[in-house]
């Protein structure tokens, strides 16, 4: 019998601790689709960065180096210095890039490192247990903003996209989503391009990717998967706002 | 490769001529007078040995480039002043955990705040005492003269690399300013063993590995902290450092490190030549700590001055590791006030006076 579905060579056979209905599962399934589909797992180095996303090592099949919390641009632009021929990606959630990260990846995306930053976006800190992020959105209610995201006081949620989109450096920003099989679909081909910028040596690659945390939403996981397609995507619009060709990099 | 055999150079030009002579060919680093000259260097010669020079948005950045080409076992170095070595503080936590080596130059300046750029001793406790997070240490050598600035930073690779554990050379203005007459030389090493099995590579033909400081299960952190205490055991065993001048007949013994050791050498000499014995104990490295030298010489000798540009830091260490029927005085000078010979004659004399007529 033929197999048509199995595990990426580039994941570990181990389950995930993601709480039911987190994306994060969906994304690390996605990266490592497109590292194997690029065969280059054994010429991989991942950067986990702090919160959920730092059990990136467990899960990804290849080498990780933990950064301090919103470091893992700056920890991969020296990585891929030396490892030029190797593939450098970072996974970083919102709290980690748009907040605490946010000069690290701005100029890591301004000096067009060759590297893809995977940026898992859902709107709160997780690990930590739901306090607001620099993502969430006017009015949502989290343990730090129990009355409500005011933006009088906490000012807007931020959209890293449409920043570095209007950067010369880098070669792809884009976002995307996967509450759907077709965002599932759409969002594959994004990061699989995303790390084919990469390999090409066009420079660095961004991919926001809208997530769920059900958890620290206060929702069942259907009821999260919903508020994406209400709430998420019609504040963080998807779609590619910067794409490279070859001529633009010679 | 042909060097040349005395060169005349500032000492922030001395220390980076040794790393690229020591097989460093990666520089990350953010501007910050006094040691401007270091990225400078660096900007200039490592493109000829095929390394790569890159100016960082800050010194938090600079620090986190380096770890993560620190993980992958190439030579690396970073170098600020005072500042920036602040903003480094939490990258220096997770080398210590993360048990990487690589190589930081503080060419410090005056605090706190902004301060200024003369010469001083200030971050003493910084350097030794940790200013990161978490119950770890960094082996820190204070080099006094041009030759040694030179001569430290190969040391720094080479032991960074023995206990995969950050190295900080501590000098200020006057070492990283000061022109003099150096004399390079090139390591046989050159680089560390590319078999070392913790090394970011790929994972081509072998398990993954991971580099991380994150250890969750139950007495895992514990071990691990201990794994790094019995490191800083062993250097404090191993691999101390201490320079010691007329230290056997001395009715007072000095100490000092950096660069004001070298102005109490001088002093030292006039008091001698009027006949006060005199002696001098100059700690190399910083950490680990000449305790045993100090309790041995404290066995004889019982009268000690501490002097540092700074209001009373490594006085502290001095005095913990003495015997207790010692007797420790200090002289400090602070924010960037550097006393003559002449002013640490008055001192050191005086304080012998005080002792002889006891």
């Amino acid at each position: 019998m033929k197999q048509v579905f199995k595990r990426p060579e580039a994941m570990t056979d181990k389950p995930f601790h993601f709480c039911p209905g987190c994306h994060h599962g969906i994304v690390h399934r996605l990266v490592a689709e497109a590292l194997d589909h690029f065969a280059v797992r054994e010429k991989t180095v991942g950067v986990a960065s702090v919160g959920c996303s730092v059990f990136l090592y467990d899960y990804f099949a290849g080498e990780v180096i933990e950064a301090p919390h919103g470091r893992a641009s700056a920890v991969a632009a020296g990585t891929k210095r030396v490892l030029k021929d190797h593939v450098v990606f970072t996974y970083q959630g919102d709290g980690d890039l748009a907040a605490i990260g946010t000069a690290e990846v701005i100029h890591a995306a301004n000096r067009g490192d060759n590297i893809t930053v995977i940026f898992v976006n859902n709107g709160i800190y997780g690990m930590t247990g739901g306090q607001m992020a620099p993502t969430t959105l006017l009015g949502q209610r989290s343990t730090t903003s129990p009355y409500g995201r005011d933006c009088h006081r906490d000012g807007y949620p931020i959209k890293m996209t449409e920043m570095l989109a209007a950067l010369e450096g880098p070669s792809l920003v884009s976002r995307v989503a996967v509450n759907t099989p077709g965002n599932v679909k759409k969002a594959r081909k994004v990061i699989r391009q995303a790390f084919q910028m990469q390999i090409e040596g066009k420079g660095f690659s961004f991919v926001e990717v809208l997530s769920t945390c059900p958890t620290n939403w206060g929702m069942t996981p259907q009821a999260a998967n919903d508020r994406i397609a209400e709430e998420m995507i019609p504040y963080f619009p998807l779609g590619t706002l910067k794409q490279k060709d070859i001529v633009d990099v010679l | 490769m042909s060097i040349p055999k005395k060169v005349f150079t500032k000492g922030n030009e001395a220390i980076a001529m040794a790393a690229i002579n020591a097989g460093c060919h990666y520089y990350f680093g953010y501007p910050i007078t006094p040691q401007n000259e270091i990225p400078e260097y660096m900007a200039e010669h490592l493109p000829a040995v095929g390394g790569e020079f890159l100016q960082a948005e800050s010194e938090i950045a600079s620090i986190n480039m380096l770890l993560g080409a620190a993980a992958t076992g190439v030579r690396v170095m970073t170098s600020s002043s005072g500042p920036g070595i602040s903003l480094m503080q939490e990258g220096f936590s997770y080398f210590a955990g993360n048990e990487l080596p690589a190589v930081v130059v503080n060419i410090s300046r005056q605090g706190p705040g902004l301060g200024g750029i003369n010469a001083t001793q200030g971050d003493y406790f910084q350097s030794v005492k940790g200013g990161g997070h978490g119950d770890y240490k960094l082996i820190v050598l204070a080099p006094h003269t041009g030759q040694e600035l030179y001569d430290l930073t190969i040391k720094a690779f080479e032991i960074s690399e023995k206990y995969r554990m950050l190295t900080l050379i501590l000098g200020d203005a006057i070492l990283g300013q000061i022109k003099e007459p150096i004399i390079p030389w090139i390591p046989e090493k050159i680089s560390g063993d590319p078999d070392r099995d913790w090394l970011i590579t790929g994972a081509k033909g072998r398990t993954p590995r991971k580099i991380t400081s994150l250890f969750l299960a139950d007495g895992e952190m514990e071990k691990h902290n201990w794994h790094l205490q019995e490191k800083y055991e062993r250097l404090e065993r191993d691999d101390v450092m201490v320079e010691e001048v007329d230290t056997e007949d001395a009715e007072l013994i000095v100490v000092a490190f950096g660069s004001v050791a070298r102005i109490v050498k001088s002093a030292i000499a006039q008091v001698r030549e009027a006949g006060m014995k005199v002696g001098l104990v100059r700690p190399i490295t910083l950490f680990p700590f000449p305790r045993q030298t100090l309790l041995d010489v404290g066995g004889r000798t019982k009268k000690f001055l501490v002097v540092e540009m700074n209001t009373g830091q490594m006085v502290e260490d001095v005095r913990l590791s003495l015997p207790g029927d010692c007797q420790v005085d200090f002289y400090g000078r602070p924010g960037g006030s550097v006393p003559t010979p002449e002013d640490l004659y008055d001192v050191i004399s005086e304080t012998y006076t005080a002792q002889s007529s006891n």
